[in-house]
């Protein structure tokens, strides 16, 4: 099998494992796992009082996301150049 | 419409719907007493030293080096940008260090991991500085160690590489959250330590295990691509 056939099956595998949980779980909240973890810890100890905040925090749900996509960007771009510069090829 | 603007589009909405759940993993700034975030601060500090050294020998050795460094930085900045939805109803993400572990061991690792856990705390309120030690300590130190381990343990039982690539890959992402789930319980013992850690392993390592299947398959793509194009560099780093 040729590499990009090989690697175009596990970009399918990691899709498909990213939609089953929306199909299997329908209904469910899809909430962050540390927000849970930030509940269990008002469960167990519930006197417990965060004594530092965040220095910043995006100012919406939006910028957040725009921040994330930014990260994302900013890493593929730079996985792709390296990648473009391994594979181009040799000038002869 | 041309066919250019269609992709662009669906660049941009495939971007927006991998970024629409806000707030995934890492324990949370202010989240741990502070004795314990000066503990895993302290534990931390070692490895970051010796993965600066690490890091400069590798450069060193071959000027090449410092862009497969850049590749696997970058790797682990995409994976832990991308939330993804899992079986457990609650979404986390990967953390991408196994790469990394596998071309330069897990110290130089650290750093990278590192730099992504500073980016996500500054900008994003996602982790902490106060939880950085934490942080560091369970996606950039143990993380890392356990994949590297995994990698040079499977090798020399004679298993293909790309299966020893996906294990390393998956089962450090994996280990990652347990061990984010004992740094909780350890902080957080409540009504006992083993009723904590089940609690937190709940939450964080049911929801990690499609991740840490995904996390291995994205690691095996990148790998195959580096074995065919990067044979020599790899070799010399004994990561073939």
């Amino acid at each position: 099998m040729k590499l990009w056939q090989k690697n175009i099956i596990l970009a399918v595998l990691v899709v498909i494992l990213a939609v089953v949980p929306l199909v299997v779980c329908k209904g469910a909240e899809f909430g962050g796992a540390d927000g849970e973890a930030e509940e269990a810890i008002g469960e167990i100890a519930p006197d417990y009082e965060p004594w530092f905040a965040s220095i910043y925090e995006p100012a919406s749900g939006e910028i957040e996301s725009l921040l994330f996509a930014l990260q994302a960007a900013v890493g593929s771009g730079v996985v792709c150049f390296v990648l473009g510069r391994l594979t181009a090829k040799k000038e002869q | 419409m041309n066919k250019r603007e269609k992709i662009f589009l669906l660049t941009c909405l495939l971007a927006g719907v991998m970024c629409m759940n806000a707030g995934a993993m890492h324990i949370m700034e202010g989240f741990l007493p502070k004795t314990w975030s000066a503990v895993w601060f302290v534990v931390c500090i070692p490895f970051v030293v010796i993965g600066f050294r690490r890091i400069s020998q590798a450069v060193k050795q071959d000027s090449k080096n410092l862009t497969l460094l850049a590749l696997c930085g970058a790797f682990a900045f995409v994976l832990s940008a991308m939330k993804l939805p899992s079986v457990s109803g609650s979404c986390s993400h990967p953390t991408g260090v196994g790469l990394g572990a596998i071309l330069f061991g897990p110290c130089a690792t650290t750093i990278l991991g590192l730099i992504v856990l500073l980016f996500q705390a500054i900008l994003l309120a996602h982790g902490g500085l106060s939880t950085l030690g934490a942080n560091v300590f369970s996606m950039a130190i143990v993380g890392p160690l356990v994949s590297f381990g995994v990698f040079k343990l499977l090798k020399k039982l004679g298993v293909p590489s790309a299966v020893c690539v996906f294990a390393a890959a998956a089962l450090g992402d994996l280990l990652t959250y347990v061990c984010t789930s004992f740094e909780l319980a350890a902080a957080f013992p409540g009504e006992g330590f083993a009723f904590s850690l089940a609690k937190f392993m709940g939450i964080f390592a049911i929801t990690q295990i499609p991740l840490a299947i995904s996390e291995g398959l994205l690691t095996v793509l990148v790998y195959n691509v580096l074995a065919k194009y990067s044979r020599k560099e790899l070799d010399a780093l004994g990561a073939l």
